[in-house]
């Protein structure tokens, strides 16, 4: 039976889709899939195609665990609540450290107003709570134009990128 | 003195068009208020006991005078016509209105200002040395390095839900003046033998309900690795605090957990993966930043000048005192540094009148080159001022009150808002204040007593660093009551201790007698030179334990 009965939006790559995936918090796996499972209940159900593990926030994410991952369909990571900020860790290592290509998803207490720095991390999914407004979770993956700091999504902190572009007006003999 | 290129102007005006988003959705009802706390408070706005609270950042405490004719422009405008500056060098309006909070913002804006991360559980204002740049003892001077983790720290991706607060201060002189030891980290900044910028990282000191000493977890980290090391720093802490209990997140409770080596051993694991990583610091870069904090374009000031200036201290016992107490020396010779004084009975420590904020804004253009420093003792610094026109500065702080000459001594307390403002607060702290002032007012007894560090928190967070004064005074609440449990013994700088509780706590009525029975103990045990917590240290808590409680 899956716990999840209210459908939550999702949104992938800036763009809204169909969930096909339920999350289940169950100790065994379900029958038939596709089906985000517990950490545990992934690794101990072997391979399976329907099966993707979510993590919970306090998930250490050792080299092991990460060379697991890498076979997953996706990776959902919990954020049991919005003011967890142990996932943003987690997302970015599996993104930056161990190399995770595919889909890294927050599930849990997804709010609009958290979903910019989770992009920043590496999350690219977002499973939002039921009564977010989608319209709102879209524009606010737009709120910063830059950041001082390098993310999954721009690795060149804004330093290096100030002396890029010094580099290039240098170069550039000025307009007369 | 730092200012915003695009990118940084860009960055506070894409935050004050999420934060008037926030609010808009907030007051629509399609944020609860819980959910909205955490978005607030990272825009420095508190519900308070009474009124929003609204804590503007002051990075690293400088501030341009065109800032703080805004600031008190802002106050006017939007609140009632003051503001009080804390102990973390910010900026707090007790009375706005919480729909115009994007408003303000947009102000701040405009003179490359913000309120961002003042509260939350992130990283907060990084604090310095007040007098960095100009201090005869500064082997480096920390602003530009302040401005790295500024930007650094601003929105960083990862670390905005962090389990607590958290919070740095950084030295670069013999002289601790930052308070570093008791910083969730503490770097202070050194030169090695070919005079390249080292840090020693110390991590895990804090104040709050459970005082701890920082421990060092590096000791000479090359200068180019100081924004990858916090980053791993800090990822530790993302990952291993505690997030179960509130009163135990902080990241002295991880490190005394884990133990210095076990943490230092983490830290180190995951340094390896981001050092030589992308935010390894290039000299370039660091150059950069540096080319705004310049030597101002001082004059020369004469061997005549000088000597006039030290006849008017012969002479001028006012000024004397004024220049014993309020004038710090200057790297440069026929320069000071000097303190403006927000401690006086008028106004409660800390506190500026709107009008007090443009006419000290026109002094700092006159004699500052523009600029201030706001102190974690709550004053206010003007650091260039020529000894030939310290008389005139003088006579104008005078006439705007602000020539107390008692900084360093009793009359130069630390004070929170307390229970007149913070929803926080356990007990008031600005009437034990004014009542310690109103008490011990005679310049002649202050300047005896010579430098006393007292300081008041309305409660155990600690915003007033009781701890750490020679004097503490903690307000605590038992069944509905307020009283005030009394310690002695802190201190900050170098030699950083911890205030060790007298016994049990007092009526608020009753904490003047008690300070005046503790000076009466330090007046009669004292040798030649000693100062009260020499004093204290040479004969301990006994004596003044007896005398008050007999």
């Amino acid at each position: 039976m899956p716990e999840q009965t209210v459908t939550r939006p999702l949104i992938v790559d800036r763009h809204l889709v169909e969930d096909s995936w339920v999350r289940h918090d169950d100790e065994t796996a379900p029958a038939q899939g596709p089906a985000l499972v517990p950490l545990a209940v992934w690794q101990a159900a072997g391979r399976r195609d329907d099966l993707a593990p979510w993590l919970s926030s306090d998930t250490e994410l050792t080299p092991a665990l990460a060379a697991e991952l890498q076979e997953a369909p996706l990776v959902a990571i919990d954020f049991p609540k919005f003011t967890d900020g142990r996932g943003y860790s987690i997302a970015r290592l599996l993104r930056e450290r161990h190399g995770y290509r595919g889909q890294i998803r927050a599930v849990g207490d997804v709010l609009i107003d958290q979903l910019f720095y989770m992009s920043r991390c590496g999350v690219n999914a977002f499973s939002l709570r039921e009564d977010q407004v989608v319209e709102d979770a879209l524009r606010a993956l737009h709120t910063f134009s830059r950041g001082y700091q390098p993310g999954t999504d721009d690795p060149e902190p804004l330093f290096r990128r100030r002396m890029r572009e010094l580099a290039q007006r240098r170069r550039q003999p000025a307009m007369a | 003195m730092y200012r915003y290129d695009t990118h940084d102007q860009t960055l506070v005006d894409e935050r004050v068009a999420q934060f008037r988003d926030q609010m808009r959705r907030y007051l629509a009802g399609r944020i609860s208020e819980e959910e909205f706390l955490p978005l607030r408070v990272q825009n420095g706005l508190y519900i308070q006991r009474y009124a929003p609270m609204l804590r503007i950042a002051i990075p690293y405490g400088m501030l341009a005078s065109y800032q703080l004719r805004k600031l008190g422009e802002i106050a006017a405008r939007y609140d009632r016509g003051y503001g009080h500056f804390t102990t973390r060098t910010n900026l707090q309006l007790n009375w706005p209105k919480l729909e115009d909070v994007p408003d303000i913002l947009a102000d701040l804006a405009s003179v490359q200002m913000h309120a961002i991360q003042t509260s939350g559980n992130d990283i907060r204002n990084t604090t310095t040395d007040q007098f960095s740049g100009v201090a005869a003892d500064e082997e480096v001077d920390p602003r530009p390095w302040c401005e790295l983790i500024r930007q650094w720290s601003t929105f960083h991706p990862e670390f905005a839900y962090l389990p607590r607060k958290f919070k740095i201060a950084v030295s670069g002189a013999v002289e601790d003046r930052a308070a570093i030891q008791v910083h969730d980290v503490g770097l202070r900044l050194w030169r090695d033998r070919d005079g390249e910028v080292r840090v020693k990282v110390l991590a895990g000191g804090g104040l709050g309900r459970t005082p701890m000493i920082g421990e060092v977890i590096h000791e000479d980290l090359p200068w180019q690795h100081l924004l990858t090391y916090l980053e791993a720093l800090v990822r530790v802490y993302n990952q291993f605090g505690r997030r179960d209990n509130k009163f135990k997140a902080r990241i002295k409770i991880l490190v005394k957990a884990l133990g210095v080596d076990e943490f230092r051993r983490r830290v180190e694991a995951e340094w390896a993966h981001l050092k030589d990583g992308p935010q390894t610091l290039t000299e370039e870069a660091v150059e950069a930043v540096a080319e705004h904090f310049v030597e101002p374009p001082r004059r020369e000031v004469s061997a005549e000048a000088i000597d006039a200036y030290e006849r008017l201290r012969g002479e001028n016992r006012a000024f004397a005192r004024f220049v014993t107490n309020n004038v710090t020396d200057h790297k440069v010779a026929g320069y000071k540094a000097v303190t403006l004084s927000l401690k006086r009975r008028e106004h409660s420590p800390g506190d500026v009148t709107s009008e007090q904020m443009a006419a000290i804004a026109d002094l700092a253009d006159a004699f500052g080159y523009g600029e201030l420093r706001v102190t974690h003792e709550q004053n206010l610094v003007l650091t260039d001022v020529p000894v030939d026109r310290l008389e005139e500065l003088w006579q104008k702080l005078e006439t705007l009150g602000m020539a107390n000459p008692t900084v360093g001594t009793l009359a130069d307390l630390i004070c929170c808002p307390g229970g007149d403002y913070c929803g926080l607060a356990n007990a008031k702290s600005i009437p034990v204040a004014h009542a310690i002032q109103e008490r011990f007012e005679d310049l002649d007894f202050l300047y005896d007593l010579g430098p006393l560090e007292l300081n008041i928190s309305g409660c155990m967070n600690a915003c007033g660093h009781h701890h750490v004064g020679h004097i503490g005074i903690l307000g605590v609440d038992k069944k509905g009551e307020e009283y005030y449990q009394i310690s002695l013994g802190g201190s900050q700088g170098n030699g950083t201790s911890l205030g060790k509780i007298l016994g049990p706590s007092f009526f608020r009525e009753d904490v003047p007698e008690v300070i005046d029975k503790l000076l009466q103990v330090y007046v009669g045990e004292r040798t030649a030179d000693e100062t009260f917590l020499d004093t204290y240290r040479r004969i301990g808590l006994k004596p003044f334990k007896e005398r008050v409680y007999a």
